[in-house]
């Protein structure tokens, strides 16, 4: 078992390398979401507002996010913030970016769905004890919309875990690009560590996956 | 001489073209009961509505403690933490307890201290007979108690006007009863200034100091409580009130 | 923004425009044909069988299609199962959209009321007639707005297709972008030609939806 492609992974220093990956992958969801929770529940706020052309524009947003794959969204900021705009940042930066840009959109969608769903009646009632706007988003509407939100938003975490598959092709050194670059360098002495290299990879996304879409999936029968 | 509360001059209120109130002028005194009668869509709810902001207008005026009420957002904010508004739904939030829903607007909105509150709240459930469900959640009450803890909720505020759109509208005929008490008392014991939407014949005959009677957005009569149930000086009135067979 | 640049790279754009609606199609049919007939396994709970394609779906839907990609194209030829970049992609799109719409169907069949059911049943039907007339049909039309979800979904996800070297679309800007750098232009047929396959298939899909939700049940 000497050649047995599985020690490809314990190979020198070959499992800290991927985790390393693994790390810059969970970084860049963990922030991505974040930055695009707190944008999309501002947005999905905005859509709910009466102003039309406010309403339009978001949508248009929303559409255009819908429409672009996401890898594609990647190479949009990717080319065009240095080339057109002179900002040159790092490729983790850059698809901190996208991807917020992209969760925004998704949950501003939630947010409004969530919100909209939350009766008319409560608002007025609200209202009428004397709140103001955000004392009315803040404890009426923000509490009972997060509720009916959460099994949507945890999906869009699983989808955004799975994104990070994509930051291979903007050369971020990723647990995917880290896995590439093991298999390449050990290809003769371990033919079969592509197997092992990419199962583990497929197993750390399932694992992170798998729960959060049981969870989601239980929330939503809960309802 | 009266001290009086609230006074409407001349209102007007459109949905597009479309006119659902016509020059209504009244007003109302300290510790006075105001009920607004008419049949359905005769526009009582719409200028209850109108009377805290929640719907606007087109002219007119409203005056609060003998001041012009400007219908800016400002001025409404300031305006309806004195004015209670309880409605047919009850509307409790659901995802807080009963104590939660009555505590939330004094102490977020009049940033009153908590305890105070509390114990108020306390014994305005108590008062209802409801001191056992401060922990509950609006789920677990009957419509009957739910519409007894949003009175309680808005009477938490300090009103001095409370407004009551059919409050017993979706109620089993076995919890109206309870619910009608709470307001008499209110009236009685606490000489509260109400304004009361309702298509409770009888209670409005105990209760009303003066009727209004609307019909098609407009104001056809106004009498004295007494005097509306026995002798209405309208025929409409008096069609409507043989048509309610109370 | 140069438009003969533009113009010169349409032919390009063409076949990889061509390629992914050829590559979407026979993927997402095939997804369909997996998702129906797993989705049927799993109402019907048969025994073994549903718990094996309950981990199908959950392996499926829970890794990215690039890894599943990868395994296709570069792990699977070290055991001998050696197959065409095309082939990986097609057979990378119909399990992972099998896994899709095989939970959107399922939730479609669940969704389908249990006095449906027993009325079915007390009509005398027996479990095929029921699930033919009844579960499927009522079924079918209540995974609608799923099935919509996921097609625009899966097209979407053939842009990944460009790590394995398939010339569809957006590894045909790409390929450009790196010979001409030229990012503006080709970045912005891109976008166009998605949103040209795309914008349709939503609108047609909304109305579809509209039109199974009050049209064939009335309400």
């Amino acid at each position: 078992m000497a050649h047995s492609g599985i020690n490809v992974l314990f190979e020198g220093t070959n499992f800290a390398r991927l985790m390393g990956g693994l790390w810059t992958s969970v970084w860049i969801a963990a922030l991505s979401l974040v930055i695009g929770l707190v944008l999309g529940t501002l947005l999905g706020l905005l859509r709910t507002r009466q102003n039309r052309f406010v309403r339009l524009l978001l949508l248009l947003y929303l559409e255009f996010f819908r429409i672009v794959p996401t890898v594609v969204l990647l190479f949009l900021v990717y080319y065009i913030l240095p080339r057109q705009f002179h900002v040159n940042l790092p490729a983790t930066w850059m698809a901190v970016l996208a991807f917020s840009l992209w969760v925004s959109a998704e949950f501003s969608d939630i947010v409004r769905g969530a919100l909209e769903s939350v009766p008319v009646h409560q608002r007025e009632t609200g209202l009428a004890l004397g709140m103001n706007e955000w004392q009315l988003f803040r404890y009426v509407l923000l509490p009972q919309a997060f509720r009916l939100e959460l099994p949507a938003t945890i999906n869009l975490a699983t989808r955004v875990v799975k994104t990070t598959s994509l930051l291979m092709m903007i050369s971020i050194m990723d647990v995917i690009n880290v896995g590439q670059q093991i298999i390449e360098a050990n290809n003769q002495t371990y033919p079969t560590g592509v197997f092992w290299v990419y199962g583990l990879i497929f197993f750390l996304y399932f694992i992170v996956d798998y729960p959060l879409s049981r969870l989601s999936k239980r929330l939503t029968n809960n309802h | 001489m009266a001290e009086e509360v609230l006074r409407v001059e001349h209102l007007n209120k459109f949905y597009g073209d479309w006119q659902v109130l016509y020059d209504i002028n009244f007003k109302i005194n300290r510790g006075e009961v105001v009920t607004l009668l008419g049949p359905s869509g005769s526009g009582k709810s719409t200028l209850l509505r109108t009377l805290n902001g929640l719907e606007d207008f087109q002219d007119g005026s409203i005056y609060f403690h003998n001041k012009k009420v400007e219908p800016t957002h400002q001025q409404w904010l300031a305006l309806r933490q004195k004015i209670g508004m309880v409605f047919q739904s009850y509307d409790l939030f659901p995802n807080l307890t009963v104590m939660e829903n009555i505590l939330l607007a004094p102490v977020k909105v009049q940033h009153r201290a908590e305890e105070t509150v509390k114990k108020e709240a306390n014994e305005l459930l108590e008062r209802v007979g409801l001191a056992d469900q401060a922990n509950s959640y609006p789920r677990q009450l009957s419509g009957g108690q739910k519409q007894r803890i949003a009175i309680v909720r808005a009477l938490a505020m300090h009103p001095e006007l409370m407004l009551f759109d059919e409050v017993t509208a979706s109620l089993d005929p076995e919890m109206v009863r309870g619910v009608l008490n709470i307001i008499k008392e209110l009236a009685d014991r606490d000489h509260m200034t109400m304004i009361i939407v309702t298509h409770e014949m009888n209670f409005a005959a105990q209760i009303a100091d003066r009727v209004l009677f609307l019909e098609n957005g407009k104001i056809l009569e106004e009498t004295l409580g007494k005097q509306f149930f026995d002798h209405p000086q309208t025929k409409r009135a008096a069609e409507f009130l043989g048509s309610m067979d109370y | 923004m140069d438009w003969s640049v533009i113009s010169q790279s349409l032919p390009n754009f063409v076949a990889g425009f061509k390629l992914t609606l050829w590559l979407s199609f026979v993927g997402i049919g095939g997804a369909i044909i997996v998702g129906i007939i797993s989705s049927l396994l799993q109402y019907f709970r048969v025994p073994v069988i549903s718990r094996i394609i309950t981990a199908y779906v959950e392996l499926a839907r829970n890794t990215p299609l690039l890894i599943q990609l990868f395994f296709l194209y570069y792990a699977f030829p070290v055991i001998g199962w050696k197959m065409s970049a095309d082939t990986a992609g097609i057979i990378g799109l119909i399990f992972l959209g099998g896994a899709y719409m095989s939970e959107g169907f399922l939730g479609g069949f669940n969704g389908v009321s249990k006095s449906q059911i027993e009325s079915g049943k007390a009509l005398g039907m027996n479990k095929l007639q029921l699930a033919r007339y009844v579960v499927f049909r009522q079924g079918l039309a209540l995974s609608m707005p799923a099935l919509a979800a996921n097609v625009i979904f899966l097209i979407k996800e053939t842009s990944i297709f460009s790590v394995i070297a398939i010339p569809e679309l957006t590894n045909t800007a790409l390929d450009l972008i790196g010979m001409y750098y030229r990012s503006n232009e080709y970045l912005f047929v891109l976008v166009v030609a998605y949103a040209i396959i795309l914008i349709p298939l939503i609108i047609f899909f909304d109305w579809l939806e509209r039109r199974v939700r009050y049209g064939t049940f009335g309400d």
